[in-house]
């Protein structure tokens, strides 16, 4: 089974978010940039699921992600077969589905996973619009995928607790929530080893344009229309005052 | 038609979800501005337009595939709907039904997707949405200026009142499409919550732990606080995904809401998926050493103090 596991670069959400001098984008130029964590999820399920399985996991990335490097070599490091990266890139979701379809349509896939959403897609995510160029049937917010003859069964998260398990005929787009276990951990020596190697396959399709078709208006940092009384002093001063928060509403006895 | 807003009601076991409420009160509005109708489409054989009086039009598809939500078959008769009713505006939750749906028919519809919308406006004609980027760290204004476009809107952003106003709608069948006939996907079962463990909806006051907490060992400190309090331990995602409590202990979007009377968070950072779960809360305290954190914009009080400081000063001072 060919399992192919997108995987894209986000700005860091501890860092500082800067505006372009239009106010309409985010200024990338000064950010770090990490795994989108969900990828990071998507990566650790399909590293299992060809564990229990069998298969090749080849990871994907775009060229013009910032860092995607590093991703791509790390992901090798933890098990991954395989790294592509195909040039090009767009920030939208729009284009990088168009990109990874035009991949995919030359190197099919049995099972394509990846996040189910990005901290940045906000023209929507990336499993069910691939889906859709490549006509095959997807799921979301799934949190285990098992794999059988000619077809996967997944497991498929509600709100209030609630899931499903679907099956699913091969191939198909999986977006994944939450992998069945911590996303292992690659050693920096292993992470050094394969980047040494090298062996990252650059790839160049053809895609057709994938605009996304918002009028991007503006961006900024939400007004904080109302924030939290900070308490000060040390953890002795603060405990004190949460006791007797709780205490006025009758929350604590005596 | 042209003007209309079109909702996709979200139900199972013949009950509507709160976002369906939500959704149909904020196209009552958009319709308005508009001059088109707010029109919901229900798939299934359940007879729910006795619950959309608020709405215009209830369109609705029944066939043996749509008997429950499979995402293959929803995405059919979407699809099959949208081109039979080419709405202004199709309205989706940012839940795992509208997470799966916005962004393939953003494609197959061949409509621009505003996603984690917060707010929805119409301005001479126009949808405006407001969104959430980064986690809610940065909101994106985006006009939706093509002749046809969808939302995916947050839980919780709007009212329900409206949404559940009474009326009657005008029930119109539509004939399901042929390609229901053939199925690449189906359900094996579906999985109620476990029961049998802490009732965390009900509870008074609420001890909860997130990312900031580090290591499973470390639970047991905040459990004991929990303890002290009597109050139950309660979650954010990373803390169950993580298996360190059980996934019936997780507060927000893909876990349980809750409301009690007081929220005591500690080392969450305050994700929106996590906020929507506990926003309603009476009294918010929250303890999280980045001053940044979103938790401290919903939280009424606020402490930057190192939770493993703070937990067992607290513990103590209960205990003592």
């Amino acid at each position: 089974m060919r399992i192919v596991v997108p995987l894209k670069t986000v700005p860091d959400l501890v860092e500082e978010i800067e505006f372009t001098g239009e106010g309409t984008g985010i200024d990338r130029e000064y950010l770090k940039f990490v795994l989108n964590e969900w990828d990071d999820q998507a990566l650790e399920e399909a590293l299992c699921v060809k564990e229990a399985a069998g298969g090749e996991v080849v990871v994907v990335g775009l060229a013009d992600d910032p860092d995607i490097e590093q991703v791509l070599y790390t992901a090798v490091a933890k098990g991954a077969d395989r790294a592509v990266r195909i040039s090009g890139g767009g920030e939208s979701t729009h284009a990088r589905s168009a990109l990874l379809a035009a991949y995919l349509s030359g190197s099919p896939a049995d099972l394509i996973i990846t996040g189910v959403q990005a901290a940045d897609d906000l023209d929507g995510q990336l499993p069910p619009m691939l889906a859709a160029r490549l006509g095959l049937p997807h799921a979301g917010v799934v949190i285990a995928i098992e794999a059988g003859d000619g077809s996967v069964t997944v497991r498929q998260e509600f709100a209030g607790g609630r899931s499903a398990e679907l099956t699913v005929t091969l191939p198909a787009v999986i977006g994944v929530q939450a992998a069945r276990q911590t996303p292992r951990y690659a050693p920096i020596t292993k992470i050094r080893q394969v980047m040494q190697a090298g062996g990252i396959e650059d790839v160049t399709v053809a895609a057709q344009s994938g605009g996304h078709g918002l009028t991007i208006r503006r961006m900024y940092s939400p007004e904080r229309t109302a924030h939290a009384q900070m308490l000060d002093g040390g953890a002795d001063a603060v405990a004190d005052k949460i006791i007797e928060l709780l205490r006025s509403r009758g929350l604590v006895k005596g | 038609m042209a003007n209309d807003i079109l909702v996709l009601a979200e139900h199972s076991g013949g009950q509507l979800s709160d976002s369906t409420y939500e959704l149909l009160g904020k196209a009552r509005e958009l319709a308005r501005s508009t001059g088109g109708k707010a029109e919901v489409a229900v798939f299934g054989p359940a007879d729910l337009a006795g619950q959309l009086g608020a709405a215009d039009t209830v369109v609705w598809v029944d066939h043996p595939a749509l008997a429950g939500y499979v995402p293959e078959a929803y995405e059919k008769a979407l699809a099959h709907v949208l081109a039979q009713r080419s709405p202004r505006l199709l309205l989706l939750s940012n839940a795992t039904i509208g997470l799966d749906l916005g962004a393939a028919l953003s494609v197959l519809w061949d409509a621009p997707l505003a996603a984690y919308a917060v707010d929805l406006i119409v301005e001479d004609g126009t949808p405006v949405a407001t969104c959430q980027v980064l986690g809610g760290k940065v909101l994106a204004e985006v006009a939706l200026d093509a002749d046809r476009a969808i939302a995916t809107v947050v839980g919780g952003s709007f009212g329900q009142a409206a949404g559940q106003a009474d009326g009657t709608a005008q029930v119109v069948p539509v004939a399901p499409p042929a390609s229901l006939d053939e199925a690449r996907m189906s359900v094996r079962r579906v999985i109620e919550p476990e029961a049998g463990d802490v009732d965390i909806t009900t509870a008074d006051l609420l001890v909860s732990v997130g990312r900031g907490i580090g290591s499973r060992d470390d639970i047991e400190l905040v459990q004991e606080l929990a303890d002290a309090l009597d109050a139950p331990l309660s979650a954010s995602r990373p803390v169950t995904d993580s298996g360190w409590l059980p996934k019936s202990r997780q507060v927000g979007k893909s876990g349980l809401k809750v409301k009690p009377k007081a929220y005591l968070a500690f080392g969450i950072s305050g994700a929106p998926e996590h906020l929507e779960g506990m926003r309603d809360a009476e009294l918010i305290i929250a303890c999280n050493t980045d001053a940044g954190s979103p938790i401290f914009e919903i939280a009424h009080y606020g402490t930057t103090a190192d939770l493993f400081d703070l937990v067992p000063a607290l513990t103590e001072r209960l205990s003592g």
